[in-house]
C-alpha cells in the first residue's frame, strides 16, 4: 500500500516536472528540471529495490551529463527575451496530427500485448553466487552481457575522441 | 515502534546539530591554525581566547543586508547556496562514528544508518553538490562570476572521476560497498588500508583538497584573481552559507578517509592482543581524533603551499592522479586475484 | 574590481577580451593599471598605465632647497627610504666635490644593506603571497619589523628616514647600535633558510615561477632594465661593484647572477642577495672606523653652474640622479631621477606577451616595482 503511494507520488513528480521541462520560459530552469526529474527516478529506482543503479543514475546522470548540458546552456544564453513570438515555421498541426497518432499506436501495443501475456522469461544468465545490488549487477555485466559492455566502452572512446579532436584547436 | 522511528529521528538531529556546530566552528579552527603558523594569535577579542568568535560571526552574518542582484534569477540565486549545503549534511547519513554499541540497556548503532551501496551514494551525493557553485556563479548575471564558476565546476567533476577512480581501488580491497563493511573488512583483514593502499590514499586527500576548493586549489576563488569568484554577487548568510558549505564537505572527506583508510573507529592495530587497553578509549572518540587530524592537515595545507594556476591543476588532475588512480586499481586487482 | 568590455553575442574562445587590471587591486603593490587584451585566457598584449601616484618630486624639488629635497627622496620607494637619500646626497656630493668621512660611508652602507633586506623582505612576502603562499608574507614581515626597529632607533621613522644629510649623517650611531645590527644579522641567516624551505623547492612554487617572463640579456639591456632582472638573465651588472660608492670598494661580496632569465632565477638572485647583503653588513659593522659623522660641508649650499649625473644600486636595480645647477640659486634647477622600477616596467608589456591572467601578478611581484618612484 505504502508501495503504491510512493509510486503514484514519484511518478506524478516526474511527469510533472518532464512537462515543466518543455514548456518553461528560461532554458536553464528547463535543465534544472531535468535534474530533478532524474533525482526522481533514482527515487524510483530505490523503490524497485535497485540501489545501485538508483545512486548510478545520480551520479552519472544528475551528476555528470546534465552539468554538461549546463555548461552549453549558460555559456550560449539561450534566454528567450520576453517579447518573443511564436516561430512562425512552426507547425502545430502537425504536431498534434503526429502526437495523436503515436498515442493511439502506444494504445494499440498496450492492448494488444495486456490481451496475451508474455511467456515466462527464460532466464539466460547462470545464477548469480552473490546476494546483494552490485554483485548482481556486476555478475551479470561481465558474463552474460560482457559483449554489450565491451562495445559501449568502446563506443565512449570513440565519443571521448571524437570531443577532443572538434574541441582542440590545433592537433 | 522506538527502534524504528524515534531512535534514527534522535540520531539525525544529533549528527545534524553536531555537524552545524562543527562547521561554525571550523571558521575558528582554521583562523587560529593559519595565524598560528604565521607567528599571530588569531581572534583574541570575542570570549576568552576568540571563543565565542564564530556567534560573533553568524550574528553579524545575519544583521547583514540581503541584496540579490535586480536581474539575478530569484529563484535559482536563492537556491544555489542551499543546493551547496544540503549534500554536504546529506552524506552524514552512511557515515559510521562507531559499531553497534549498548545505551541504557538498548542496542544503538553509532552510524545513522548503513546501506549497502553507502560508498556510492557518497559520491554520487557529492557530485550533486557541484550544482550548488554553478548555479551561483549563473545566478549573478554577470559574465565574469559565471566564468569563475564553470572553471570551480570543471575541476570539481576532474577529480570527481579520479577519486571515484581511486575509491573502487578500496572497494576492491574491502570486497564491499557498505561503509560499515568497510570498517569491518579493516578489522577482519588485521590492517588499516592507510598501509594497504598508501597511493590510494594519497590520491583521495589530493582529490579531496581538490574536491573541497582548497588551497592548493583554490584558485577559482583566490582573492588575487582579475575575476571575482562565483560568490561576487553573495552578501550577509548566503555568502556565509558557501563557506560553511565548503567547510562541511571539508568535514565530510576527511570523515571518509577516516572511514576508508584509517579504520573509522578502531584503534591502531586493532586485532593486535598486547595492544587491546586502547579499546578503553570509546570508538567514536577515535573517530573523531582521527578526523580532526585530517581537518588540522587540510588547514596546515592551505597555510603552507602556495596555489596551482588553472591549468596546471586541470594537468594534475587528469594527466597525473587519474592514470595513477588506474595503475593502483591494476595493480590492487592484480595482487587480490594472486592472493586468493 | 574588473571592468570588463565584452563584445556581445560571441562565444569566449574567438573573441579578444579588453580586461582592466587596476589601479584598484590587490596585487599590482601600489596604483598600477595594466590593461590586458586576452585571447582566452592567454594575454596577447598589455597596456601599463601609470601616473597614479604622480605627486610632482620633481618639480617640487626646483622650489626646495638642497637640503630640503632629502624629504622628498624618501617619497619615491617608500620602501627603501634610505638609498634614496644616500643616492641623492651622494649625487650633490659629486657635484660640489664634498669628501664623505670614511665612518660615514661605513653607516651609509650598512643603512644601504640593511635597507635592501628590508625592501627583499617585503618583496618575497608580497611574491609568494599573490602566488598563494600566504604565510611567508607574515614571516617576511616579522623580519622587516626588527629592521625598522633598528631605523627607528637610529633616526626616529619607521618608513621615511630623512635618514642622511649631504656630506654625511645627521646624527651619530646610537651606542650599542652595531650590537643590535650583529644579533639581528644571526636571526636573519636562519629565517632566510626558512623562506628558502618553504619556496626554492615546493614543486607548487617552481611550475608557477620556472620558465614564466623569460627574458635573454640582450633584450633585457635593449629594454633597460637592471637589477636582479638584468642580474637574473645573466648579465653581471651591479653598480656597487662596477662603480663603487660609499663603503663598497672596501667590502667582499658576490653578485648573484641567474641563468635563464625566468621569474624563478629572479627570485634566487634576490634571496642570493639577501645573504650577501647580511655579509656586507657583518663586514661593515665589525670594520666601522671611528671619526667625524658629516664632512665639511658649506654652509649654504649654492653650487656653482653644472650638471652630474650619480647611480646607485637600489634593491629595485639601478637608481640614478641628475641635478642641473645653474650657479644662482639654492634650489636646483632641474631635478631628475632615473628610477629603476620606471625602467623595469617597461619590460612587463613584453614579459606578459603569451602567458595566463594568472601569471600577471607573478610576473608584476617578480619585476618588484614600487609606483612611488614609477610615478614620483
Amino acid at each position: 500500500m505504502s508501495q503504491a503511494i510512493a509510486f503514484y507520488f514519484l511518478s506524478a513528480c516526474i511527469l510533472g516536472f518532464a512537462v515543466l521541462v518543455i514548456t518553461t520560459r528560461d532554458t536553464v530552469h528547463s535543465v534544472l528540471f531535468l535534474v530533478l526529474d532524474f533525482l526522481f527516478v533514482a527515487a524510483l529506482y530505490v523503490l524497485l529495490g535497485a540501489q545501485f543503479v538508483a545512486a548510478i543514475q545520480i551520479l552519472v546522470y544528475a551528476g555528470g551529463i546534465v552539468v554538461l548540458y549546463l555548461f552549453v546552456v549558460m555559456l550560449v544564453n539561450l534566454k528567450r527575451p520576453p517579447e518573443a513570438h511564436q516561430d512562425p515555421h512552426r507547425r502545430t498541426n502537425w504536431g498534434l496530427a503526429l502526437s495523436v497518432a503515436v498515442l493511439v499506436e502506444l494504445a494499440i501495443v498496450g492492448g494488444y500485448s495486456y490481451a496475451r501475456p508474455a511467456p515466462a522469461f527464460a532466464a539466460p544468465s547462470p545464477a548469480a553466487p552473490f546476494t546483494g545490488n552490485t554483485e548482481q549487477v556486476g555478475w551479470l555485466l561481465y558474463t552474460s552481457y560482457l559483449i554489450p559492455f565491451e562495445v559501449a566502452s568502446m563506443l565512449l572512446l570513440v565519443a571521448m575522441i571524437g570531443a577532443i579532436v572538434l574541441a582542440k584547436r590545433e592537433l | 515502534m522506538v527502534d524504528a522511528v524515534v531512535i534514527p529521528l534522535l540520531k539525525i538531529l544529533i549528527v545534524l546539530n553536531a555537524t552545524l556546530v562543527a562547521v561554525t566552528y571550523m571558521v575558528l579552527l582554521e583562523r587560529k591554525v593559519i595565524a598560528w603558523a604565521q607567528s599571530r594569535l588569531g581572534p583574541m577579542r570575542v570570549g576568552p581566547y576568540g571563543i565565542l568568535q564564530p556567534i560573533a560571526d553568524a550574528v553579524k552574518l545575519m544583521i547583514k543586508e540581503d541584496i540579490t542582484p535586480v536581474r539575478a534569477d530569484k529563484w535559482v540565486f536563492t537556491a544555489a547556496p542551499i543546493i551547496s549545503m544540503v549534500p554536504a549534511l546529506i552524506v552524514y547519513a552512511v557515515i559510521p562514528f562507531g559499531p553497534k554499541i549498548t545505551i541504557f540497556g538498548r542496542q544503538v548503532s553509532l552510524y545513522i544508518t548503513d546501506i549497502n551501496v553507502g560508498l556510492l551514494y557518497i559520491v554520487s551525493v557529492a557530485s550533486v553538490g557541484v550544482y550548488g557553485i554553478i548555479l551561483a556563479g549563473y545566478a549573478s548575471n554577470s559574465k565574469f562570476p559565471l566564468l569563475a564558476s564553470l572553471r570551480a565546476s570543471a575541476q570539481l567533476i576532474s577529480y570527481e572521476v579520479a577519486v571515484t577512480l581511486t575509491l573502487v581501488s578500496v572497494i576492491l580491497m574491502a570486497g564491499t560497498l557498505s561503509m560499515v563493511g568497510i570498517v569491518d573488512a579493516q578489522y577482519n583483514q588485521h590492517v588499516w588500508y592507510v598501509i594497504a593502499q598508501p597511493l590510494a590514499f594519497v590520491l583521495v586527500l589530493v582529490g579531496g583538497l581538490a574536491e573541497t576548493n582548497r588551497a592548493p586549489f583554490d584558485l577559482p576563488e583566490a582573492e588575487q584573481e582579475l575575476t571575482g569568484g562565483f560568490h561576487t554577487e553573495y552578501s550577509g548568510m548566503r555568502f556565509a552559507l558557501f563557506f560553511l558549505a565548503e567547510y562541511a564537505n571539508m568535514i565530510v572527506v576527511s570523515s571518509v578517509v577516516t572511514t576508508l583508510f584509517l579504520g573509522g573507529w578502531l584503534p591502531p592495530f586493532p586485532n593486535t592482543a598486547p595492544l587491546h587497553f586502547l579499546y578503553a578509549i570509546p570508538s567514536w572518540v577515535w573517530f573523531f581524533l582521527k578526523s580532526f587530524f585530517f581537518l588540522y592537515v587540510f588547514i596546515w595545507v592551505r597555510a603552507t603551499l602556495p596555489r596551482y594556476r588553472y591549468d596546471q591543476l586541470m594537468r594534475l588532475g587528469w594527466k597525473v592522479l587519474i592514470p595513477l588512480a588506474i595503475l593502483n586499481l591494476v595493480v590492487t586487482g592484480i595482487v587480490k586475484v594472486m592472493l586468493l | 574590481m574588473a571592468t570588463p568590455t565584452v563584445h556581445h553575442g560571441a562565444m569566449f574562445d574567438t573573441n579578444e577580451l579588453v580586461i582592466n587590471m587596476g589601479p584598484q587591486h590587490p596585487s599590482t603593490h601600489g596604483v598600477l593599471r595594466v590593461v590586458l587584451r586576452l585571447d582566452g585566457e592567454k594575454v596577447v598584449d598589455a597596456d601599463v598605465v601609470i601616473g597614479y601616484l604622480h605627486r610632482g618630486i620633481e618639480k617640487l624639488s626646483e622650489n626646495r632647497n638642497w637640503t630640503q629635497i632629502v624629504l622628498l627622496t624618501d617619497r619615491m620607494d617608500y620602501v627603501a627610504a634610505a638609498t634614496n637619500n644616500v643616492g641623492y646626497c651622494e649625487t650633490v656630493e659629486k657635484l660640489l666635490q664634498i669628501e664623505v668621512p670614511r665612518r660615514a660611508r661605513y653607516v651609509r652602507t650598512i643603512l644601504c644593506e640593511l635597507q635592501r633586506i628590508a625592501s627583499h623582505c617585503l618583496w618575497i612576502g608580497t611574491h609568494a603571497m599573490d602566488i598563494g603562499a600566504m604565510t611567508v608574507f607574515l614571516y617576511a614581515f616579522r623580519e622587516r619589523e626588527l629592521i625598522l626597529d633598528l631605523f627607528e632607533e637610529f633616526c626616529g621613522a619607521r618608513l621615511t628616514y630623512n635618514s642622511m644629510r649631504i656630506g654625511g649623517l645627521p646624527q651619530d650611531l646610537p651606542p650599542g647600535w652595531d650590537k643590535k645590527v650583529l644579533q639581528f644579522c644571526d636571526i636573519m641567516d636562519s629565517k632566510v633558510t626558512e623562506y628558502e624551505e618553504l619556496l626554492t623547492h615546493n614543486r607548487i612554487w617552481l611550475e608557477r615561477t620556472k620558465a614564466i617572463g623569460v627574458i635573454s640579456g640582450e633584450e633585457a639591456v635593449a629594454l633597460g632594465l637592471s637589477g636582479p632582472p638584468l642580474r637574473g638573465s645573466g648579465v653581471p651588472r651591479d653598480v656597487r661593484k662596477d662603480e663603487p660608492y660609499a663603503a663598497y670598494d672596501e667590502m667582499q661580496f658576490d653578485i648573484p647572477i641567474g641563468t635563464n632569465g625566468d621569474t624563478y632565477d629572479r627570485y634566487l638572485v634576490r634571496l642570493e642577495e639577501f645573504r650577501q647583503s647580511l655579509r656586507i653588513i657583518r663586514q661593515a659593522t665589525e670594520g666601522i672606523p671611528e671619526g667625524p659623522i658629516v664632512g665639511k660641508v658649506p654652509r649654504l649650499i649654492k653650487p656653482a653652474a653644472g650638471e652630474t649625473y650619480h647611480a646607485i644600486e637600489s634593491p629595485k636595480g639601478e637608481l640614478g640622479y641628475f641635478i642641473v645647477a645653474d650657479g644662482k640659486s639654492t634650489n636646483p634647477y632641474r631635478f631628475r631621477v632615473r628610477p629603476p622600477s620606471f625602467c623595469n616596467l617597461q619590460g612587463l608589456r613584453r614579459l606578459i606577451k603569451g602567458h595566463l591572467i594568472a601569471d600577471v601578478v607573478a610576473l608584476i611581484g617578480s619585476l618588484d616595482v614600487v609606483l612611488g618612484e614609477v610615478d614620483r
